[in-house]
């Protein structure tokens, strides 16, 4: 499979960054942070991934920028419950039988495969695929970060006609969505399809251009991710502290320090939706915080006002590890260190903030303030 | 009639003997080689300071954590079939994956992947390959492999699969000891497994282990039965050890924080059992210690059965103290360990130690205080705020609402605990040091159902609840437990998101007093 990608694909080999094993414990690290507290846990993927390269399939990135305009990309992510996909685990070949299935059905041949989303366990899944067909990823994603539904990528808020696309599971079914009437439609469909394979499916979405994703995907993500991880791996090893090496790494902030006092949190349609309270230490003693949730950290807030808020990241912290907390694991009496770093400006344009912003969450008073004009 | 707990620790092997709610007398020996001597010694001592009757001991229990050490050792494991049902689905990830090598090879890497299993809503994957399970114990014949763990996709769901699976290969191979994954774990499949491979691995010396105790008590004239504390802190009878030995994992810290209860009648308290080098923390929920709510690591693999949710910090009673160059102090987490009695400069050692900072700041009187008249006073208080703080972030962790509740030391170490920890309430009780044969002699018997319930046909949560509740009685009533003193401990249920059919996992434990336990 290997030599077909090199004879047909539309790039030069030689750009290609071939993963090691080392950078695999750095990307589930790094994707941990950029899950804002969302996106599944990485876990079971780096052992699939790990796996694969361990049996001769090489896991290679290529630069954005090396992309010919004409090559045709295919993104590709897990959907479904996590319950489900912590239970009944893969068969293994679902993302590599929808790239496959979307190659028949369009009468082409890929030229490389696309991550939908960096932040948590799809930062994976990719990879995997595109290692059995011999295809590179592309360093770049549809979100930069987490989000719950397949209508807040880039792709989609820039114009990308997601279908036709193709949900494979682990039976051999398959499943090709010709045409959705929206994004949002895409989504509902999809959702009701993956129950009926069994509540854990891969999904590929229909082929962009590498011209299209130069100009409209969040660029650098796998680069991004691995090296936050690898910030995380240098200061435990030098006994430093995680927290300034991943704002050092980014640029981004230590919005609060602080221990969670009180914690409200409740199912709702599928999403937990919750309240973390905070009591500031350190310098921020005497402050309080609050981060509102739904999957994801969504509003950042000290002393009642709002300082931060999606599309931005908020990655809520081990202060001793340097370790992202995802939502369900937060606990009264964590010190945790809030983080906030600049989401890509694709995401901060009025279009994609109507899908991204504040007020796509339920949060009708909240203005988007990029943190970049918070006070310092 | 009396109580006789003991507690074979790594380096101690406690026992205490008590009567109705008193301790008579408590002894600590050393843990020997065989278990066997560690254990006669604790008990003899502990049989002559309290001078009772020895025919008056009506039970004996006791904790060991010579099964987790097992692992951590790597010691004493055996081949395992690892057989899983789920084909097509989970081949991506075979049993073992992610052991560390050289415990993957302890056990062999026979592993079997089988058609079978279930999806979430109870339909089969494929219909179970029995066939291949007959191949299979071929196989196992023929390897001479001595123990088999089964695992099904959602076998906590339902576990006829796993059930049919055993039975054919124990028709197929007379006598292997077959374990299956529900027995044993909750919804995750590579923990749930290797918590089952785990078991099975420990059999053999579950066994040899278990008659070793027999012969034990048996020498020392105790023929009363015996039971073995699992790491909910309360008992199994012997002969389901022989079964199910994972289940004594981390019996050594409930153990504790079941004493500290008991000892200070607190039902809602944090526990920290400060030892020589480590301090165990955890929180205490209707006197039981609180589960963890993931996964738990165990000699470097991820399980998911139920464990206490206790964590350690490096700071014990023999915790080096030090000075840097820009006069910041550091408190562990080096520490002489059970050298303390000769290091310490207290011990006419010389190093300077937790336990040197405690006595010289008038805190404790243990061993010479002039051999730390001259330590310089402001160190000494350095030091003694970085402990206070270490414990109280340990505390402040393991807490689960702002409600202030008290703080419960326990273990060798903990005068180094203030008498207040910020707000919270200080009690040390008397008997701390050997708080976890207390724990072993009190225990009791529980019984408990963990399932997925789909909420339909008019069955509402309280249904189930209820339903669950039932279940777990029975199983309580028919492990020996007394009817009138059951009680339920732990109640939860929680929606299975992303999932139609009102999916609800429902999870029930009552406990009881064991029969015969009032003599």
């Amino acid at each position: 499979m290997a030599e077909r990608a090199l004879k047909t694909s539309n790039y030069d080999p030689a750009d290609l960054w071939v993963l090691n094993e080392e950078d695999l414990e750095a990307l589930e690290i790094g994707s941990g942070i950029l899950g804002t507290g969302g996106g599944g846990n990485p876990y079971l993927g780096k052992l699939r991934a790990r796996l694969a390269m361990r049996s001769g399939y090489p896991l290679s990135i290529l630069p954005l920028d090396r992309l010919a305009d004409d090559a045709r990309c295919v993104s590709i992510g897990a959907i479904g419950a996590p319950v489900v996909a912590y239970e009944r685990l893969k068969e293994g070949r679902e993302g590599l039988r929808c790239v496959r299935a979307l190659e028949e059905h369009l009468n082409i041949s890929i030229d490389a495969i696309v991550c939908e989303e960096i932040g948590g366990s799809n930062s994976m899944e990719p990879l995997i695929a595109a290692a059995f067909a011999g295809l590179p990823v592309v360093d770049c994603d549809g979100m930069g970060r987490a989000f719950p539904e397949m209508q807040m990528t880039t792709f989609s808020i820039y114009g990308h006609r997601s279908t036709p696309s193709v949900m494979c599971d682990l039976h051999g079914n398959t499943v090709l969505f010709q045409h959705a009437a929206s994004e949002l439609w895409h989504e509902r469909m999809a959702r009701a399809c993956v129950v009926a394979q069994g509540g854990s499916s891969m999904l590929a979405s229909s082929p962009t251009t590498g011209a299209f994703l130069k100009k409209y995907a969040v660029p650098h993500s796998y680069t991004q991710a691995i090296a936050l991880g690898r910030a995380v791996l240098k200061a435990r090893r030098e006994h430093a502290d995680p927290v300034a090496a991943i704002c050092e790494q980014e640029k981004g902030r230590t919005v609060f320090m602080g221990k969670i006092v009180d914690l409200e949190r409740q199912l709702r349609g599928g999403f937990v939706l919750g309240e973390a309270k905070l009591a500031g230490i350190d310098s921020f003693n005497g402050d309080s915080a609050s981060v509102m949730i739904q999957n994801e950290n969504l509003v950042f807030s000290r002393n009642g006002t709002v300082e931060v808020s999606v599309p931005d990241l908020i990655i809520v912290l081990d202060v001793d590890t340097g370790i992202a907390i995802t939502t369900e694991m937060l606990r009264y009496g964590q010190r945790v260190a809030i983080v906030a770093l600049p989401c890509h400006p694709l995401l901060r344009s009025q279009a994609a903030l109507e899908v991204v912003g504040p007020k796509a969450f339920g949060f009708d008073d909240v203005v988007f303030r990029p943190i970049e004009e918070m006070p310092a | 009639m009396y109580r006789l707990g003991i507690d074979v620790g790594g380096t101690n092997t406690d026992a205490v003997i008590m009567e109705g709610q008193h301790v008579l007398s408590g002894v600590k020996a050393s843990t020997s080689e065989n278990v066997t001597t560690g254990v006669i010694e604790a008990l003899e001592g502990a049989v002559s300071k309290a001078g009772i009757d020895r025919s008056k001991i009506g039970t004996v229990m006791i904790g060991t954590t010579h099964f987790t050490n097992a692992v951590i050792e790597r010691k004493h494991i055996s081949h395992v079939a690892a057989i899983r049902l789920g084909l097509p689905a989970t081949s991506s990830l075979p049993p073992l994956v992610d052991w560390p090598d050289d415990l993957a090879a302890a056990v062999g890497h026979h592993t079997y992947l089988v058609r079978g299993g279930y999806e979430f809503d109870g339909r089969a994957i494929a219909p179970l390959d029995e066939e291949e399970l007959v191949r299979i114990a071929q196989d196992i014949r023929a390897k001479n492999v001595k123990a088999a763990a089964i695992t099904c996709v959602f076998s906590p769901i339902n576990s006829e699969m796993e059930k049919r699976a055993k039975a054919v290969i124990e028709k197929h191979c007379p006598g292997l000891p077959v374990v299956i994954s529900g027995d044993i774990g909750r919804i995750g499949l590579l923990e749930r497994e290797s918590a089952a491979i785990m078991n099975a691995s420990l059999l053999p010396l579950a066994a040899k282990t278990v008659d070793a105790f027999g012969k034990a008590l048996a020498e020392a004239g105790l023929s009363c039965p015996f039971f073995i504390t699992q790491n909910d802190g309360t008992l199994m009878a012997a002969r389901t050890v022989r079964s199910f030995p994972v289940l004594t994992f981390a019996s050594g810290p409930t153990n504790s924080m079941r004493g500290a209860a008991f000892l200070t009648g607190r039902k809602e308290a944090i526990v920290v059992d400060i030892g020589g080098t480590t301090s165990d923390v955890g929180a205490l929920h209707h006197g039981f210690p609180r589960q963890a709510a993931t996964i738990v690591d165990v000699g470097g693999v991820r399980t998911n059965f139920r464990m206490p949710d206790v964590f350690s910090i490096g700071l014990g009673g023999g915790s080096l103290v030090r000075e840097l160059a820009g006069g910041e102090v550091t408190v562990g987490p080096q520490s002489v360990g059970y050298r303390i009695a000769k290091e310490a400069l207290v011990f006419g050692g010389s190093t300077l130690t937790t336990t040197d900072v405690a006595v010289a700041l008038g805190k404790a009187s243990v061993g010479d205080a002039s051999k730390v008249a001259g330590l310089d006073r402001a160190l000494a208080e350095k030091a003694h705020a970085k402990i206070v703080s270490m414990l109280e972030n340990a505390v402040e962790r393991s807490r689960v609402s702002a409600d202030p509740i008290p703080v419960i030391a326990v273990g060798g170490g903990s005068i180094l605990m203030p008498d207040r920890l910020g707000e919270l309430e200080v009690i040390r009780p008397e008997n701390f040091a050997v708080a976890n044969a207390v724990g072993a002699a009190i225990a009791q018997i529980s019984g408990e159902v963990d399932r997925v319930f789909a909420l339909e046909r008019g069955l509402t949560r309280e249904i189930c609840l209820k339903q669950a509740e039932q279940e777990a009685t029975e199983r309580a009533l028919s492990a020996g437990a007394v009817a009138e003193t059951i009680q339920v401990i732990e109640r939860e249920d929680v929606p299975l998101a992303y999932l139609p059919g009102n999916a609800t996992r429902i999870h029930v434990k009552v406990v009881g007093e064991m029969g015969g336990y009032h003599g």
